[in-house]
C-alpha cells in the first residue's frame, strides 16, 4: 500500500519547535502507528493516532520474563497514561455503567421480558416503566436483558475478530516476503469489501439463525480492519533488537510472534478492542435489525426489528426503540469520547492548554 | 503511472474476490438451503423457474469448474439470475431500477458530508482555542457516535410523523410519473431529504475532526512555519500550504470508510422505505431471495471498488510522493 | 543579472548597526508552568557580520531567533523587549533603488538616497508591516530542509511564490528567470525546477533552502542549524557555500548551532547562550584564546581538536537546568566548578570582562571586582578545576 497510509506511516516525536527537551510533561512523547477506530457508527474517525504509549512507556519485554508479567507490565502502563485524560476516564465509565448492567441487572428485573400481557402498546407508565410492546412485553425488561445479550456477545464477537486480526496481521507483519504479499493482499480485499452487504448474504445462507452466527458473520467481515494496523506495527517491531536476539538465540518462530512480539503491542490491542467491541455491537443490532437474527433471543438488535415490522413508529410507540437506540448511541458516545482522549494524549498540539498567571521573578540582578 | 497500475491490479483481483465469493458461497453453505428453497417453492414456480433456480445453486450434475465458468459467462451477459420476490423479473433490472435511487442518495450525501466536514474542520482548526472549537467537536462526536438507523428513526419519528414537515416514506409522491418533470423531480427531493440529512449528520463528524486534525497537526509543521516566515499572505498559508496537505489522509480515509458508509445509508434506506437497494436488501432477505441477494452484493461491492478507485486517482493526483512510491 | 546589494563594509548607505535586540524575554506558558525560554537577551548585529549564536539543546537559541522574526506562536508569548531594525536604501536584485517598505517616511519627513531612516521596532510593527518585512529584509533558512519544504508544491513554485507575494510588478517569465538565477546560484541544475522535495537529495534539499532565502536579498538571514541534519562532507560543502554567498551579497547571518566549533570558524561574533541567557559574548577570536565564562570554557574544551598540543576532554557535568525551575542567581552555578556564595542568589549581568576589552562581555561574578576582588581566574586553574570537576563526577 502507500507508504502514506495512514495506517502504515509511523508518527514519531515530533519536532517541538525549539522547545525545551522537556516541555512536554507526562506521557514520554511515543513513536506509535495510526489507528482507525471504528465508531459507534462503524465509520472510522479517520486518523486517529493511538499512543503506543504502552510500547513506549513499559520496558521493552526480552524474552525470559513470563509473558503474562511482561503483558500486565504494558497494559499497566497503558492504563496509568490514558486514565490521565478526563475525557478517557469519563468514557470508561460509561462502558463500565454498562457492563454492569449487563451482568447484575436481570438480577433485579422481575419481569419475563419474553412474557406477553395485556398490556399492548402502552406508553412507559409506573407498572411498565418503559412501556410495552405490541405484544405487551415489558419494554424496560427487554432493555435489561438485551443489554446482557448484546454487551455479551458483543465482547464476545470482540474477542473473536480480535483473535483473528492478530494472528493474521501479526503473521503478515513479521515473515515479510511473499507471505506478507499473500497475507496482504487479503486483508485490503476484505478491507474494500463493503461489510453490511457481504455478513446479509453471509448469514442469510446460515442454517441457523442467531446470535452465534452473527458472530460469525460478523468476524469473518470484521478483522481485516485490526489486521492491517498489527501488521504495520509488527513490521516496524520485528527489527527491533530483541526480536533479534531471540531469533540468534534460537527461539522457534511461533514463539518470537506470539511470546515476544505481541506482548508488547498489547496495548495497541487492548485500545483497539474497546473500539471493536462497540462496532461489533452496532453491526450485531444492524444485522438482527434487518432480520437476521433470532426471532426469540431479546436484544436490542432484535427489540429494533419488532419495533419495525410492527410499524411501532407509524402507531407513535417512541418508547419501544428510543431506549435500545439511546443505550447504543451512549455506548457509542463513550468510545468516542476516549477516542478523543486517547487523541489528545498522543499529540499534545491537540490539548487545551489552562494558562498558568506568570509568577515574578525572586532574584536581585547584581548591583554593578 | 507504475503506481495507478498497481492500484488497478488490485482492484481487479479485489473484483474477482468478490464475483468468485459470491458464486462460493451457496455452494458452501451448510445444510441445503437450496433444496429446501425450491422444496418451498415446488408447485407455486413454472419448471423453468425452477430450473433456473437449481442452475443459481448449482443443484447441477456439472463440476465445480464448468459452473464456474457458466457463471462467469452469465455475468458477462449480465445475467445475474431471477428474482423471487419480483417474479419473474430477472435480477439485474430489479437493480437496475434501484440503484439510480442508492447513487443519487449516498453520492450526493458523501460529496456533501465530505465537503462541508472538510471545510469546517479547516475552520475550526484555524480558530483554535476559541469557544467554537471547544464545542463543535464535542457535540459532533456525540452525533457522529449514534448509530445512522437510529438517528434515522428519530429523525422520522420527530420531523416526519410528529412534526410533519417531510414525507413519511417512500422516494417520490407515487402520484406523479416516473420522468424528468418538474413534479416528480420536486417530490423526489422532498422524499430525499430527510434520508440525506441522516447520511450527513451521521457522517459528517468523521470528516470534520479528522480534518480538524491533520490541520492542527500540519498547522504545526516547519514548512508551514516557513510559508509564515516569507510573508506569504494568509489564504496561500492556509490553503496551499496547510490545507492541501491536511487533506492527504482524509482522502485515504474517505475511501476507507466508503464501506461503512455504504452499509449505514443501506440501513437508512430501509428505515425510510427508500426505494434503493438497501430497502431491495432487505426484501430480499425476508423473501429468501438468495439471488437477488447476491446481485446486490456484487453490485455495491463493485460500486465500492469503484468510489475506492476514484478516491486512489486522486490522492496520486494530489500527492506526487505517492507516484513515486518504490514497486 | 545578480544582485547588486552592497556589501557591509562598502555601504554607501545605511549605518553600520543593522540589527539591536534590547531586553528580549519568550515565556511559553505550559500547563505545567512558566517556562522562561528567553529571558532579556540583547545584542547587536552589524552589517555584513556573522553572529553565531550557540549552547546546548534546550538554551533558547532557536527561541530567540524565532522571536526576533516574530514567527512564535502560541504558547510563547514575548514578554518585553524591542528588536530595532535598522533599515537603508539601497538596490534591490532588479536594479532599482528600493527603500524598505518598513521605513515609509513619518509624516514630514522624506526619504532621500543616502540617509539612514529611523530603526523600527520589529515587535510593534503591524500585520501589513511585518508581511512586507517578511523575507524581503530577513530570511530564515530552517534546520531540516525536508520539514520546511511543502512536500507536495514543485520547489520552483516555492521560489516563485515568494516572489509573486512581494514582487508584485514582476511578471511570470521575469519570476521564472529569478528561479532559474537563484537555483544556479546555489548550485542546482535547472531542470530540478520543477521538481519535488523529496525527488532531491538532503544537501540539494538544504541549498534550495538557501535559494529561497536568497530571493529578495534580505539584508539579514537567520540560519538555524542549516548543517545539522546532513553528513559531514556535505556540511562542509554548505558552509562554504553559505560564506561564498556572503562574500558576494554582503547579507548579515546570524547563525545558531550548538557546534561551537564550527563557530569559532565561521562567525565574527559569538553569544554563548545558557538557559535563555546569554552568558559570554565577543569575538570568536577573543572566546577562542581567552574564553571567560566557565561554561565557555567547558564548551570549547569539550571537543577535541585535530592540529594543536593534546589536552584533556573534560566536557561539563551534569545537564541544563529545566526551565521551569531555573536555580536562583546564576543558572549555571550547580554545574560550576568556580561557584561561590554570590553565586546562588545574585544574578549576574553581562558586562565587559575588563575595561580594556569593551568588545568581550560576560555575566559571570568572577569578573565582578566587588564580588570576586582576587580577579578572574587564569586560563591554568579554568583547567585544573574541570579536571577535578571530572574526577568528582566520575566518582560519583
Amino acid at each position: 500500500m502507500s507508504q502514506l497510509d495512514p495506517l502504515e506511516k509511523p508518527v514519531t516525536a515530533e519536532n517541538t519547535n525549539g522547545l525545551p527537551a522537556n516541555f512536554y510533561d507526562g506521557v514520554a512523547e511515543p513513536s506509535g502507528t495510526h489507528i482507525i477506530e471504528a465508531s459507534a457508527n462503524g465509520q472510522a474517525a479517520v486518523n486517529t493516532p493511538i499512543s503506543a504509549a504502552g510500547t513506549s512507556i513499559a520496558p521493552v519485554a526480552v524474552g525470559g520474563a513470563p509473558v503474562t508479567a511482561m503483558i500486565a507490565g504494558s497494559l499497566s502502563g497503558f492504563w496509568r497514561a490514558i486514565t490521565r485524560n478526563r475525557k478517557v476516564v469519563f468514557g470508561l465509565s460509561i462502558i463500565l455503567f454498562f457492563v454492569l448492567v449487563a451482568i447484575f441487572g436481570p438480577m433485579f428485573v422481575h419481569t419475563d421480558p419474553n412474557a406477553f400481557s395485556e398490556n399492548l402498546l402502552s406508553p412507559p407508565s409506573a407498572s411498565n416503566w418503559l412501556g410495552t410492546t405490541q405484544t405487551g412485553q415489558d419494554v424496560f425488561a427487554q432493555v435489561i436483558y438485551g443489554t446482557r445479550v448484546s454487551i455479551f456477545w458483543g465482547f464476545l464477537t470482540g474477542l473473536l475478530v480480535t483473535i483473528l486480526s492478530i494472528t493474521i496481521g501479526l503473521c503478515a507483519g513479521y515473515f515479510g516476503g511473499v507471505v506478507d504479499d499473500v497475507l496482504s493482499l487479503l486483508i485490503n480485499v476484505f478491507l474494500v469489501l463493503p461489510a453490511l452487504p457481504l455478513a446479509i448474504v453471509l448469514a442469510a445462507y446460515f442454517p441457523f439463525k442467531g446470535p452465534l452466527t452473527v458472530a460469525i458473520v460478523i468476524t469473518i467481515t470484521s478483522w481485516a480492519y485490526g489486521a492491517r494496523v498489527l501488521r504495520a506495527q509488527t513490521m516496524s517491531m520485528r527489527r527491533r533488537d530483541f526480536v533479534e536476539a531471540a531469533r540468534a538465540s534460537g527461539e522457534r518462530t511461533l514463539r518470537i510472534i506470539f511470546f515476544e512480539i505481541l506482548p508488547n503491542e498489547i496495548s495497541v490491542v487492548a485500545a483497539g478492542f474497546v473500539g471493536t467491541v462497540l462496532y461489533v455491537i452496532i453491526f450485531e443490532a444492524s444485522l438482527e435489525f434487518i432480520g437476521l437474527g433470532s426471532p426469540t433471543v431479546v436484544s436490542w438488535g432484535s427489540m429494533f426489528y419488532w419495533a419495525q415490522n410492527n410499524d411501532a413508529l407509524l402507531l407513535g410507540a417512541w418508547w419501544w426503540f428510543v431506549p435500545p437506540g439511546l443505550c447504543i448511541a451512549v455506548l457509542g458516545a463513550a468510545l468516542a469520547f476516549i477516542n478523543f482522549g486517547i487523541d489528545e494524549m498522543a499529540n499534545p498540539r491537540l490539548r487545551t492548554e489552562r494558562r498558568p498567571k506568570v509568577k515574578a521573578l525572586k532574584t536581585q540582578k547584581a548591583v554593578a | 503511472m507504475r503506481h495507478l497500475f498497481r492500484r488497478i491490479g488490485f482492484y481487479l483481483v479485489a473484483l474477482w474476490a468478490s464475483i468468485t465469493l459470491n458464486f462460493l458461497i451457496p455452494r458452501l453453505a451448510p445444510g441445503n438451503p437450496a433444496e429446501a428453497l425450491i422444496a418451498r417453492f415446488q408447485g407455486r414456480l413454472r419448471p423453468e423457474a425452477l430450473h433456473s433456480l437449481e442452475i443459481e445453486f448449482g443443484i447441477s450434475n456439472q463440476s465445480l469448474w464448468v459452473q464456474y465458468l457458466q457463471y462467469l459467462n452469465n455475468l458477462a451477459h449480465g445475467n445475474l439470475g431471477v428474482s423471487i420476490t419480483y417474479f419473474p423479473t430477472p435480477v439485474s433490472t430489479v437493480i437496475s431500477q434501484d440503484i439510480p435511487w442508492t447513487l443519487t442518495l449516498i453520492g450526493l450525501s458523501t460529496i456533501i458530508s465530505f465537503i462541508l466536514g472538510t471545510l469546517i474542520g479547516i475552520f475550526l482548526a484555524w480558530r483554535r482555542g476559541t469557544t467554537l472549537d471547544s464545542t463543535i467537536p464535542p457535540i459532533l462526536t456525540f452525533f457522529s457516535a449514534i448509530p445512522y438507523f437510529w438517528l434515522a428513526l428519530l429523525s422520522l419519528y420527530i420531523l416526519a410523523y410528529t412534526l410533519n414537515w417531510f414525507p413519511l416514506n417512500g422516494g417520490y409522491d407515487i402520484s406523479t410519473t416516473v420522468g424528468l418533470n418538474g413534479p416528480f423531480i420536486i417530490s423526489a427531493i422532498q422524499h430525499g431529504i430527510l434520508p440525506a440529512l441522516t447520511i450527513v449528520v451521521s457522517s459528517i463528524a468523521g470528516w470534520l475532526l479528522g480534518m480538524r486534525n491533520t490541520m492542527i497537526t500540519t498547522l504545526s509543521e516547519d514548512y508551514v512555519l516557513m510559508a509564515e516566515a516569507k510573508g506569504l499572505p494568509q489564504r496561500r498559508v492556509m490553503f496551499n500550504y496547510a490545507a492541501r496537505n491536511a487533506i492527504l489522509p482524509n482522502i485515504t480515509g474517505l475511501a476507507i470508510n466508503l464501506g461503512f458508509v455504504v452499509g449505514g445509508a443501506l440501513l437508512v434506506e430501509i428505515v425510510f422505505s427508500y426505494p434503493g437497494v438497501g430497502f431491495a436488501l432487505l426484501q430480499a432477505v425476508q423473501n429468501s431471495d438468495y439471488a437477488l441477494m447476491q446481485g446486490l452484493f456484487l453490485i455495491i461491492a463493485i460500486a465500492v471498488l469503484a468510489a475506492n478507485f476514484l478516491a486512489d486517482i486522486v490522492n496520486a493526483a494530489l500527492d506526487p510522493r505517492v507516484r513515486q512510491e518504490k514497486g | 543579472m545578480a544582485d547588486i546589494l552592497v556589501n557591509g563594509d562598502k555601504a554607501s548607505t545605511g549605518s553600520k548597526t543593522l540589527l539591536e535586540v534590547k531586553n528580549l524575554s519568550v515565556d511559553y506558558l505550559a500547563s505545567s508552568g512558566v517556562v522562561h525560554a528567553v529571558t532579556d537577551v540583547s545584542f547587536t548585529l552589524e552589517r555584513g557580520e556573522i553572529l553565531g549564536l550557540a549552547g546546548e539543546s534546550g538554551c533558547g537559541k532557536s527561541t530567540l531567533a524565532y522571536a526576533i522574526a516574530r514567527l512564535l506562536r502560541p504558547p510563547a508569548l514575548i514578554t518585553e523587549g524591542e528588536v530595532l531594525y535598522h533599515p537603508r536604501v539601497r538596490t534591490d536584485e532588479t536594479g532599482a533603488q528600493r527603500v524598505s517598505t518598513v521605513s515609509m517616511p513619518r509624516k514630514g519627513q522624506s526619504a532621500r538616497p543616502g540617509e539612514t531612516e529611523e530603526a523600527v521596532d520589529i515587535m510593534t510593527m503591524g500585520a501589513g508591516e511585518l508581511r512586507a518585512f517578511r523575507w524581503t529584509e530577513l530570511a530564515i533558512v530552517f534546520q531540516s530542509a525536508m520539514n520546511a519544504l511543502n512536500p507536495v508544491m514543485k520547489i520552483g513554485t516555492q521560489i516563485m511564490d515568494v516572489l509573486q507575494a512581494h514582487r508584485p510588478e514582476m511578471g511570470p517569465d521575469a519570476r521564472k528567470q529569478r528561479a532559474l538565477e537563484l537555483l544556479k546560484l546555489v548550485g542546482i541544475a535547472p531542470d530540478r525546477i520543477n521538481s519535488y522535495p523529496h525527488e532531491l537529495s538532503g544537501g540539494m534539499r538544504q541549498r534550495a533552502i538557501i535559494a529561497i532565502a536568497l530571493a529578495l536579498s534580505p539584508e539579514i538571514i537567520i540560519m538555524d542549524e542549516p548543517t545539522t541534519a546532513l553528513d559531514v562532507v556535505m556540511q562542509r560543502e554548505i558552509l562554504i557555500e553559505i560564506m561564498r554567498l556572503r562574500e558576494e551579497f554582503g547579507f548579515s547571518v546570524i547563525f545558531i548551532t550548538h557546534d561551537l566549533s564550527l563557530l569559532l570558524e565561521l562567525a565574527d561574533k559569538i553569544a554563548i547562550m545558557y538557559a535563555g541567557r546569554i552568558v559570554e559574548q565577543g569575538t570568536s577570536f577573543d572566546l577562542y584564546e581567552h574564553p571567560r565564562h566557565p561554561y565557555s570554557y567547558g564548551l570549547l574544551h569539550s571537543f577535541p581538536t585535530i592540529r594543536g598540543p593534546r589536552r584533556n576532554v573534560t566536557g561539563i557535568p551534569g545537564s541544563p537546568p529545566d526551565l521551569r525551575a531555573v536555580p536562583t542567581g546564576c543558572a549555571f552555578h550547580p554545574r560550576c566548578p568556580f561557584a561561590f556564595a554570590p553565586c546562588t542568589s545574585i544574578l549576574p549581568t553581562l558586562e565587559p570582562s575588563n575595561p580594556e576589552t569593551p568588545e568581550q562581555l560576560v555575566a559571570c561574578h568572577l569578573y565582578n571586582a566587588k564580588l570576586h576582588p582576587a580577579g578572574p581566574p587564569v586560563e591554568e586553574e579554568f583547567a585544573a578545576r574541570y579536571a577535578s570537576l571530572a574526577e568528582r563526577s566520575k566518582g560519583q
